[in-house]
């Protein structure tokens, strides 16, 4: 009996210990890395985040004491965990910021303004293409601030099989809709089984650089949906036409097995993309076919058309405890010799127009769509609920693209959405109007 | 109180408290959020949200996005639910069968697909339901059958979900379904069998009624969990392809970590438990066991 | 039926369905052992044209899976032990000790059984910012220390202790503490079990608790963590097979060894009359 006791009392002991400890390590916040001896947190997305590890050995030499830790975010969830993050109270020191997401961190005041910190740098603001740094700059009580310093920049243009276009009759690229809608009709004649361009029914990129064309998407100082609109109703008329006329297919990017082989085997010809698939078609696409793929910028309305602002920015998180140094290291990747090396390695695009000067921009023929491109952006409405107005756009073109519906009842349904969305901004609005300040 | 009472009072006290704390107070926290309209702008904010009553239940009933997840849901329950149970039936009869050998091996081997993990057998699924590469279209192929988009055409891609659950979730069933079996005692096979019953009438006389009771549990215990359809969705299609197999569950967890809408994604997390609720009190009667009273 | 067929059909149907409910795991573990790429050549193969323990390499060199595997072991752990000695003693107390309410609060808390957690979870989770649990072990820890299944079954287990044995021992002047531990707890002893392979395998398969609470990718368990590379990688079939390996092995390792207890607790939950 007495030894059974033993074996109680030393297992009430053990649990005794187990449960201290495991009050210690729940109490002690098991993993909390912000306190200011850590290193520096820094959250990139996607390939970028691979690419910044090779980066680092060279700011390491420059800063030994400071120590980075890269995290990496898939896309697809890196906007639901900066704002859980954000709310959590983990945010990182410093991240990479897709910059359609800048106004929602600004509103939630999540962001620290780096203006002063600029001006008392080397980075030369008008070194900047104006366009993309204007998409970093926010309007606050105490006027516009800079909040983040660009990274790389983001566009849509045309990729396209030249070959397929010069046997179909059409040696130059498109420079207008007209002439686009031309040369995919020419390129389905002259074989029925492939289509004109691939067109992702869930990427809402294509769409929204054709809707920026043709004007606003908002209206009531960005509180009320204007997709009910001509300009609107315009876009999406030519965009839903193209599937209609079966010059693209209705599929998601899901449905495509792999968009380079099918690129190569010449299932479609015109591809709306980023500068990211510059370094992709040259390594996924076979050796006979790199001389078969060219870019242009995108064809508008009447003439060469506006594409989309987009790319990331580097912003430091008001919360952090490591501003300095985060800031070196925003330094250090803002650097354009840095920026050369960053191109080399991703394929993304230089903000700063001095990074294309370079040798090897120079010579980049792809390129050099881009470059003409960006002198024709226009930036998305800087609004905290943009990304899902963005979103919602998509879904209801989807939805014409299929026929479930027609275009007026989608536009009419996006803006009953989008009104509805944008209520509390309304009333916000009207809340601050009312109070006296 | 008596030695005893305060004796049960410690032991049971920290249960209850955690319970209390984190279960029954965010429950009544979240009934309260569902009355407001905190989101984003709240979160940075606090006076920015408003009480705003029933509001986001009257909004929600406007989503066509609700409906749809709604939809979703439901044609998951109606088919998985059924074809679960049915297989999970299936299963244990065989594993029943006097003619049975091996029966610990194979109830194992039934069973070892519940306790893996939602997640990691999602991603095996994933590829053996690809287009080209996976082995179900392969097999399909045996058959004489064209390959089909899985996940990728919204046709099928809610089947593929179901066909998912199914493998996953029989096992469970068919364990309880068995002890269930087992409890049926031989004797009155023997007396149907003297009265001259085949098989068939062995099962509609003497095993199906006495199996009801479990089988009206098991039922309601599937259907609320196949209600809580979310680490399918979200690890096979992201809810897609175009939105056909975002489940009541999925919609909430958009609404509430993807846009931050809190107090309209606590009033979907509500309307799903009155769904859940309504529907197992449904099912609930058709247990009319007296046994099911006990203290 | 002819029973010379009944042999077969039945055993030829059971060893069919028994392949199928494995089959896909077996290919998992054979694709994990394949090189890059051999998983996308056709015709798809079941078996490895070369093994390899290189995605294995990488899953713990490359992508850290060692830090993954930690977290869940140390989160499940510390969620067993907790959730296991709070249920038992809540449920003994429920079984057979008699304080007030105690009837009322038991059926609140069957009622409780009703409601979904995911109703829960959003609240929850703004609980537990001001408490400093966002993004910490205890935060993922926390709704698990305590179940109305795990208290349910302990109760339902306890209320076969006999009466007089519990009286003897208050006659020779235990304490009601000294009963419950040198007696009860030794006589729960199967239901413990069963209860912790409940309680470590629902933690170790957690997936959306942790992937809200737990936002620092040093914190991820295995299956937030392996949802976040799948969503990365998706061209790298083999690689994400042997995160599929190194999740599920060791809770299919627990159940192979402990299924008797498993399924007698299943079993004791479910069966009605």
């Amino acid at each position: 009996m007495r030894l059974r006791e033993l074996g109680r009392g030393s297992r009430r002991n053990a649990l005794q210990r187990l449960g201290a400890a495991a009050a210690l390590l729940t109490l002690g916040g098991c993993g909390r890395r912000d306190s200011p001896e850590g290193p520096l947190n820094f959250w990139a997305m996607g390939r970028e985040a691979e690419v910044v590890a090779e980066l680092l050995p060279a700011f390491h030499a420059r800063h030994p004491d400071i120590r980075v830790h890269v995290q990496q975010l898939p896309w697809t969830a890196a906007h639901e965990k900066l704002l859980t993050a954000y709310a959590g109270d983990s945010l990182p020191d410093l991240c990479q910021l897709g910059n359609t997401w800048l106004p929602e961190l600004t509103a939630l005041d999540a962001l620290e303004p780096l203006d002063q910190r600029v001006d008392a740098s080397a980075i030369a603001r008008d070194d900047y293409f104006a366009g993309i740094l204007d998409t970093n700059v926010m309007p606050t009580p105490a006027g516009n601030r800079l909040f983040g310093v660009p990274w790389y920049v983001d566009t849509r243009v045309l990729f396209y099989r030249s070959d397929l276009l010069r046997a179909a009759g059409h040696p130059t690229p498109p420079q207008s809709w007209a002439e686009w809608l031309a040369a995919m009709r020419a390129i389905r004649q002259r074989d029925a089984r492939s289509y004109g361009v691939l067109l992702p029914l869930n990427e809402p990129d294509p769409l929204f650089a054709l809707a920026l064309q043709q004007g606003a998407l908002l209206s009531d100082d960005d509180t009320r949906g204007a997709f009910a609109q001509p300009p609107f109703r315009r876009a999406l008329g030519f965009y839903a036409g193209i599937f209609a006329e079966r010059l693209a297919p209705a599929m998601t990017n899901a449905q495509i097995a792999n968009v380079w082989d099918e690129f190569a085997r010449g299932l479609f010809a015109f591809y709306v993309s980023g500068p990211w698939n510059i370094g992709e078609f040259r390594r996924r696409l076979p050796r006979e076919r790199q001389g078969d793929w060219a870019t242009a910028p995108l064809p508008g309305p009447d003439g060469p058309g506006v594409s989309t602002a987009g790319g990331s920015s580097l912003v430091i998180f008001k919360r952090s405890q490591k501003k300095a140094a985060a800031w070196q290291l925003i330094e250090f990747l803002s650097d354009p010799a840095t920026m050369q090396r960053f191109h080399a390695l991703t394929g993304n695009l230089p903000p700063r127009r001095s990074a294309w000067r370079s040798p090897e921009l120079a010579a980049d023929v792809p390129s050099r769509a881009f470059a003409s491109q960006l002198e024709r952006v226009r930036a998305a409405p800087k609004l905290p609920e943009w990304e899902r107005i963005f979103q919602e756009m998509q879904y209801a073109a989807a939805r014409v693209v299929q026929r479930t519906q027609g275009i007026d009842a989608a536009t009419t349904e996006l803006d009953a959405s989008v009104d509805a969305l944008l209520e509390k901004r309304r009333w916000l609005r009207t809340r601050a109007a009312a109070s006296p300040r | 109180m008596t030695r005893s009472g305060i004796v049960g009072w410690t032991l049971a006290a920290p249960a209850l408290v955690v319970i209390a704390v984190f279960f029954a107070l965010p429950v009544v926290i979240g009934l309260a959020l569902s009355l407001t309209d905190f989101d984003l702008y709240a979160l940075a904010d606090l006076s920015t949200s408003r009480f705003v009553g029933l509001d986001n239940y009257l909004r929600l009933l406007q989503t066509p996005l609700f409906w749809q997840a709604l939809g979703n849901t439901l044609y998951f329950v109606a088919v998985g639910v059924p074809l679960s149970i049915g297989l999970s039936l299936a299963a244990a009869l065989l594993l029943n069968a006097r003619v049975a050998k091996w029966q610990a091996f194979f109830r194992t081997a039934l069973f070892a697909p519940v306790v893996t993990t939602v997640v990691a057998v999602a991603v095996i699924w994933r590829y053996l339901l690809h287009t080209r590469y996976g082995l179900v279209n392969h097999a399909l192929a045996t058959l004489g059958i064209d390959p089909i988009d899985w996940l990728g055409d919204p046709h099928w891609s809610m089947p593929a979900i179901i066909l998912f659950a199914t493998w996953k979730n029989f096992g469970y069933n068919m364990v309880i379904l068995l002890a269930a079996l087992q409890a049926v005692p031989r004797e009155l096979y023997e007396s149907a069998r003297v009265d001259g019953a085949g098989t068939l009438r062995q099962f509609t006389d003497v095993t199906f009624p006495l199996l009801t009771p479990t089988l009206v549990m098991v039922g309601i215990m599937t259907v609320a969990g196949y209600f809580q359809l979310f680490a399918e969705p979200y690890v096979m299609t992201q809810g897609g392809p175009l939105r056909s197999t975002v489940s009541v569950l999925y919609f909430m967890y958009e609404e509430g970590f993807r846009w931050w809408n809190l107090g309209f994604a606590s009033a979907v997390a509500f309307v799903l438990f009155l769904i859940i609720f309504t529907v197992s009190a449904g099912l609930w009667r058709f247990d009319r066991d007296p046994a099911a009273s006990r203290p | 039926m002819n029973p010379r067929l009944a042999v077969w059909v039945v055993n030829g149907l059971l060893a069919g369905l028994a392949a199928v409910s494995v089959f896909p795991l077996l290919w998992m573990v054979s694709v994990s052992l394949m090189p890059a790429g051999a998983s996308t050549t056709l015709p798809t193969p079941v078996l490895p044209p070369a093994v390899t323990l290189d995605n294995y390499r990488t899953l713990f060199g490359g992508v850290g899976m060692g830090r993954f595997v930690f977290n869940s072991l140390a989160i499940a752990v510390l969620a067993t032990l907790i959730s296991v000695s709070f249920n038992v003693m809540a449920g003994y107390a429920f079984a057979k000790l008699r304080f007030r309410g105690r009837d009322a609060i038991f059926k609140a808390l069957l009622a409780a059984l009703v409601i979904p957690g995911q109703v829960a979870m959003l609240p929850l989770f703004l609980m537990l910012k001001p408490l400093g649990l966002i993004n910490t072990y205890g935060g993922a820890i926390v709704p698990a220390m305590a179940s109305v299944f795990g208290i349910f079954v302990v109760r339902q287990f306890a209320r076969g202790i006999p009466d007089d044995l519990l009286e003897a021992a208050r006659i020779d002047g235990a304490s009601e503490f000294r009963i419950f531990l040198t007696i009860v707890v030794p006589l729960l002893t199967p239901v413990l079990v069963t209860l912790a392979v409940f309680s470590f395998l629902g933690s170790w398969n957690d997936f959306m608790w942790p992937l809200i609470v737990l936002t620092d990718d040093a914190l991820h368990t295995l299956p937030v963590a392996l949802a976040g590379l799948s969503r990365e990688h998706v061209q790298d079939n083999e690689l994400m097979m042997a995160g599929s390996v190194v999740t599920v092995l060791p809770v299919l390792v627990l159940f192979l060894a402990l299924q008797r207890h498993y399924m007698a607790g299943l079993m004791a939950g479910g069966v009605k009359g």
